[in-house]
């Protein structure tokens, strides 16, 4: 008989390390949604809050350390899951029929490096001068509301921006329904309703982040 | 009673080592009240016949509860039929002038041996690992003397149904033994006789599960759709639970852990 593995080299602890630092993630979006929404309330609303933020100091430092780390793990196990479900099939099937499942699910391994792309550009997009702003506008770190206006009113940007939020949305579906699925924490009764909070969730997040790209397009703020 | 025709698309296969191919068959004058397996049986005499080597197939109860028979029929594990297993499939399943391609489960710890057959002692290596439970040896007990709540003995049996025919492997897409380890940790776990050793026994199915090159449960849920006994995945989530709660309790092996 021999040694049983570690929890990091079994698939099971692997999956938990991956709900879990999903879950931070999440816990990050819902708080980032419900900030930036402030920017329907006016620039003084929005600008005081960017700065109460920067006001933290370290704690944000904290914060952002945690995350980046979270999201490294997170796609440290998303590899080495992926690479062993590629092997453990080894030949393809000529034909398979998928008639369970859901195309957020087949689709996360794709999802994923989307919102890390993503992730990339829009750090980029709001903390570099000269990044994918309107061409008559200087990116200025103190005037986060004017960043958020510029930003957004480029139509290629904005478009970018919505295309992302369905990559996301599809990822934080599964892997909201997913991830209480790894932690044992579903019944055959409660299914349903765990499939609604996924959708929920999901919903609430893509939706909150769309309506402000959307209002800049519109002309409903300026 | 009608008669179809049909063609198949079947993978051939000379040896564990051989390159295979998907060979093309006309199945003539096959009834609708046939098993897929019989009309396999049909196909089988009429290359014999023609000097050819036959078709090999899984097969030992064809009732559906020895769990030999395999077979990917048009990309559904034991075919298109729910809860069923591809000896009770019948032909009526099918019309005449169907394609049909027939392929062995696909998976790296079910290697191919011959044509459709596969090797399934992964399975048998992930049951040893879970061990032996305790049971006190002496005079014998009163019968029922260990009380077991009607709700667990009914999930426990639920999981029990379990035949090992590697459905759930064949049907997921990261080809992962989740369902099936899952299944067999839950009958044994749900009951009294098993509590002892739960822990251990988890860690360790747990461990030759993903030593046997099995992917990763991703939750698509085709592993119970393709399920002949309907296996719910609820016991994958029983499973992460129990190996979770044995990995923050009893992390450290213990000299009697090994089964
Ligand atoms: C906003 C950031 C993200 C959040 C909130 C998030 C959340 C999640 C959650 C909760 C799961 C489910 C875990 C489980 O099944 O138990 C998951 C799975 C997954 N994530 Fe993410 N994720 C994020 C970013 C990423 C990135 C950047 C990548 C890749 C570069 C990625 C790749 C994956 C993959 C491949 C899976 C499925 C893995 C599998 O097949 O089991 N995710 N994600
Ligand atoms: S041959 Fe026994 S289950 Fe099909």
């Amino acid at each position: 008989m021999q040694k049983a593995l570690t929890l990091l080299d079994t698939t099971v602890g692997k999956k938990a390390v991956m709900a879990l630092t999903g879950l931070v993630w999440f816990g990050f979006l819902v708080g980032h949604m419900l900030g930036n929404l402030q920017v329907f309330l006016g620039p003084e609303k929005l600008n005081a809050y960017a700065q109460g933020l920067k006001a933290l100091g370290p704690l944000l430092w904290g914060a952002r350390l945690t995350l980046a780390a979270a999201l490294l793990l997170h796609v440290w196990a998303a590899f080495s899951l992926v690479g062993r479900s590629v092997a453990a099939r080894g030949q393809p099937y000529r034909v398979k029929k998928n008639p369970a499942t859901t195309y957020a699910a087949l689709t996360m391994r794709l999802s994923g490096p989307l919102i890390m792309l993503f992730l990339l550009y829009h750090l980029a997009h709001f903390t570099i001068p000269g990044v994918a702003m309107s061409s008559s506008y200087t990116h200025d770190h103190n005037d986060v509301y004017a960043n958020v206006i510029h930003g957004f009113s480029v139509p290629w940007v904005a478009a970018l921006y919505v295309l992302a939020q369905l990559a996301l949305g599809l990822h934080l579906f599964h892997g909201a329904w997913s991830a209480l699925q790894t932690f044992g924490l579903s019944h055959p009764r409660y299914n349903v309703l765990r499939r609604h909070a996924a959708q929920g969730i999901a919903g609430l997040i893509v939706l909150g982040n769309l309506t402000i790209v959307i209002a800049v397009q519109a002309g409903l703020i300026k | 009673m009608a008669n179809m025709n049909l063609v198949l698309n079947v993978w051939r296969q000379k040896s564990a080592n051989a390159p295979g191919q998907f060979v093309r068959y006309e199945a003539k004058g096959i009834s609708d009240h046939m098993s897929f397996l019989e009309m396999l049986d049909v196909v089988n005499e009429q290359l014999i016949e023609r000097g050819e080597d036959p078709i090999a197939f899984d097969h030992d109860c064809r009732e559906g509860i020895c769990g030999a028979c395999s077979l990917m029929i048009n990309g559904q594990a034991h075919g298109p039929r729910q809860q069923t297993t591809t000896c009770q499939l019948h032909m009526r399943s099918f019309k005449d002038g169907d394609e049909l391609t027939i392929e062995p489960w696909r998976a790296a710890a079910f290697p191919v041996l011959r044509d459709l057959i596969v090797d399934r002692s992964s399975f048998d290596r992930i049951i040893q690992a879970g061990g032996y439970i305790s049971v006190r040896t002496g005079a014998p007990r009163d019968a029922n003397e260990i009380l077991v709540p009607k709700t667990d003995a009914d999930e426990s049996m639920d999981a029990a149904a379990c035949i090992g025919c590697g459905a759930c492997v064949a049907a997921c897409p990261n080809a992962s033994a989740s369902l099936f380890t899952a299944a067999k940790l839950g009958h044994l776990g749900l009951l009294p006789q098993g509590q002892p050793e739960r822990m251990a026994r988890t860690r360790n199915m747990v461990s030759q599960m993903d030593r046997e090159g099995f992917g990763h449960c991703t939750n698509h849920g085709e592993c119970e759709h393709a399920c002949p006994k309907g296996i719910s995945v609820a016991f994958i989530a029983r499973m992460n639970r129990d190996y979770l709660k044995a990995m923050a309790t009893q992390p450290v092996e213990r000299d009697n852990d090994d089964g």
